[in-house]
């Protein structure tokens, strides 16, 4: 996107504008992150689960190459064709030189925040392919022309208002009807046209096996099965870091993602594709993409963990407060944060400072990302390296966004003024507003008013 | 060289010293009763479970519930007088009316009411998808506790595809409504032989 973006502050100064939405926002989030909580205290085993699922990742990341290499073979003997792509265009190029090939020019996805970071929607629509997101809440955020602004619920800054309102626009249904059932049956009608005409279904991949070449995709509406089972040709496109070594080890991960993510037992359907179906030519694309230059940033290699459940960001004060779009960044919310400079480290230097280091994002992470450790740590390296000055202010770019936001931080009442007058960037103190009701998390390794003072020359 | 060759190289010169896999052991609950928590659970994602014994059971829940014009499909002999069968071998495009569909399950995980299913009973993958309604039969003594000893039955057989289907497909993608049937089936009933 060439379009100027607003630094996240500002951003969310916007969002902040409307506050009654943006409390609505907020809740609806604690919401998701209370369903979290509920499931995850239901498996006695849920340490255990973490830090196994964050070990066997760990193993991932030491063995990547050899891994890399067991799946393609593997997925090869499948009778799978296997992509490499060093970065979007790439990736953009493979998808569409697949699409040309069969000189069709329509296509289905389901989610994959991949494609997203890749702009491939874009980059096949200039190419004269049109796309269908048939995930609801993509196809309800592509309708309008905007990104999705959570990796799990692309629609959560929505009302159903505004859904009743571009499906009356887009799929004809009755003005002012914005009943969640009517609209979700208006969807089923218009996108089960669209699994049934497509001869090319793209999907997203959310663990792929070593082992056996097969791998996992899971949603709860049954679009990406709708979409590939009805196509002629399955094309998967994946970051590198979505391997895992054995099949058992789907047992763990299918464990943690619908319950860190929703507060589900698990998502509905969790289909394990591993050859193509007869007739049917199946397409991988493994894409790096930045990856392997975090692979080797020791202090940020952590991040490849990440199975994008959305915990993080369901739990952020800061996200929950200035919604996914603020971030300019296919993946928002604090691990947005902590991928988004590698990728760019100019253009998204503001991003590390949108947290309050509170520590809530590592405590509910289901791979044990030291998510808010890695946020302070890429501070260090923007300042370092020259970003915050360059970038106005940004020097004192963290204590700018809480002192911006009066309305993020300020929740009001006599607390939120007392925090206000006195010291805003003292964080897990009981006082902060943030932590209002809320389960108190480990204190940061040094206090953001520590940071603040060791930084501040520089 | 090739991006393949590039991308793999650089991993290589990148990735971190080599640390071992954790082990297994430990994981999982133990159900007393894999059943009633099976059934507990499948109840709060939508769906329901009905224990028969006869056959004739399944076709009684059949024809109260569609009337003679429904399309019902199977995969099971044993309800060959009141569904289709010999839809295996056509073009999956071909099951898009289909109003019900019973197939079987090898086996149900008790902590998230999962079924897995492969191809070799899905005879087509689109199958356990694309019809209105679905039915899942399965052995009561086929019930396993967690997903840990599901994947060990599973072991390393091979499928072309296979799936873990918990409940009817949904979507809370409008304000967190939770509305049942988005794409895949709007119910499901699994039919346990006990
Ligand atoms: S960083 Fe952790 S909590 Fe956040 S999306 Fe990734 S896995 Fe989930």
């Amino acid at each position: 996107m060439e379009s100027k973006v607003l630094e996240h502050s500002k951003a969310s100064e916007v969002f902040n504008k409307d506050k009654e939405r943006v409390g609505w926002h907020d809740e609806t989030l604690w919401f998701v992150r209370s369903k979290r909580d509920k499931a995850a205290h239901n498996i006695p085993d849920w340490e255990l689960l973490r830090s196994t699922a964050s070990n066997i990742k760990h193993n991932v990341l030491s063995n990547m190459h050899d891994y890399l290499v067991e799946f393609e073979k593997n997925a090869l003997a499948n009778g799978v064709h296997v992509h490499w792509a060093a970065d979007a265009e790439e990736h953009n190029k493979i998808v569409h030189g697949i699409i040309a090939k069969h000189g069709v020019t329509r296509m289905v996805k389901s989610k994959s925040m991949l494609t997203e970071e890749c702009h491939l929607n874009d980059y096949l629509a200039k190419n004269g392919v049109e796309v269908i997101d048939t995930d609801l809440g993509e196809r309800i955020v592509q309708l309008r022309d905007e990104p999705p602004s959570h990796i799990v619920l692309p629609a959560i800054h929505l009302k159903k208002e505004d859904v009743g309102e571009t499906f009356h626009i887009h799929l004809g249904t009755e003005k002012g009807n914005k009943d969640p059932q009517y609209l979700t049956e208006a969807a089923r009608h218009h996108l089960r046209e669209t699994f049934l005409t497509r001869k090319i279904a793209l999907t997203g991949v959310n663990f792929a096996v070593a082992q056996t070449g097969e791998f996992v995709v899971c949603t709860n509406e049954g679009n990406a099965d709708m979409g590939a089972h009805l196509a002629d040709v399955h094309i998967a496109c994946m970051g590198f870091e979505k391997l895992i070594p054995r099949r058992e080890h789907l047992g763990v991960f299918l464990r943690l993602l619908a319950r860190s993510a929703t507060g589900q037992p698990i998502t509905t359907y969790s289909s394990h594709f591993k050859k193509p179906r007869e007739g049917q030519e199946m397409h991988i694309v493994i894409v790096d993409n930045g990856r392997s230059t975090q692979l080797g940033r020791e202090d940020f290699r952590n991040s490849l963990k990440c199975i994008r459940c959305g915990a993080c960001m369901n739990t952020c004060p800061v996200y929950r407060r200035s919604g996914g779009h603020s971030y300019h960044n296919a993946v928002a919310g604090p691990i947005g944060s902590i991928l988004a400079p590698n990728l760019d480290m100019r253009k998204n230097a503001d991003l590390p400072f949108a947290s309050t280091l509170c520590g809530s994002c590592s405590n509910v992470c289901p791979v044990k990302i030291d998510i808010h450790d890695q946020l302070y740590k890429w501070r260090q390296v923007i300042v370092k390296e020259g970003y915050a000055t360059t970038s106005k202010k940004l020097g004192m770019g963290a204590m700018t966004f809480t002192l911006s936001n009066p309305a993020i931080y300020q929740t009001g009442g006599k607390v939120g003024r007392w925090f206000m007058r006195n010291i805003p960037f003292v964080v897990n103190n009981g006082l902060n507003p943030w932590f209002k009701n809320r389960e108190m998390p480990e204190p940061p390794k040094e206090s953001f008013r520590e940071w603040y003072l060791n930084n501040k020359k520089s | 060289m090739s991006s393949r060759d590039k991308i793999l190289a650089k991993i290589a010169q990148n990735q971190p010293e080599f640390s071992a896999l954790p082990d297994l052991k430990g994981l999982g609950n133990v159900y007393e009763s894999p059943a009633q928590q099976f059934k507990t659970i499948l109840e709060g994602i939508g769906g329901k479970v009905i224990e028969f014994s006869d056959w004739s059971e399944i076709k009684a829940f059949v024809h109260e519930h569609f009337d003679s014009n429904a399309r019902i499909t199977s995969t099971l002999p044993e309800l060959a007088d009141i569904a289709e069968l010999d839809w295996v071998d056509n073009d999956p495009h071909t099951l898009e009316n289909v109003d019900f569909t019973i197939i079987r399950g090898h086996l149900g995980v008790a902590e998230n009411s999962a079924i897995w299913i492969t191809e070799s009973l899905l005879k087509q993958r689109v199958s356990a998808f694309i019809p209105q309604y679905l039915a899942i039969v399965l052995e009561a003594n086929s019930l396993v506790s967690s997903m840990h000893e599901a994947y060990t039955q599973i072991g390393m057989e091979e499928y072309g595809f296979a799936t873990f289907l918990a409940g009817p497909s949904k979507t809370a993608d409008i304000e967190q409504s939770l509305v049942l049937g988005a794409h895949g089936a709007r119910g499901l009933t699994v039919f346990l032989k006990v």
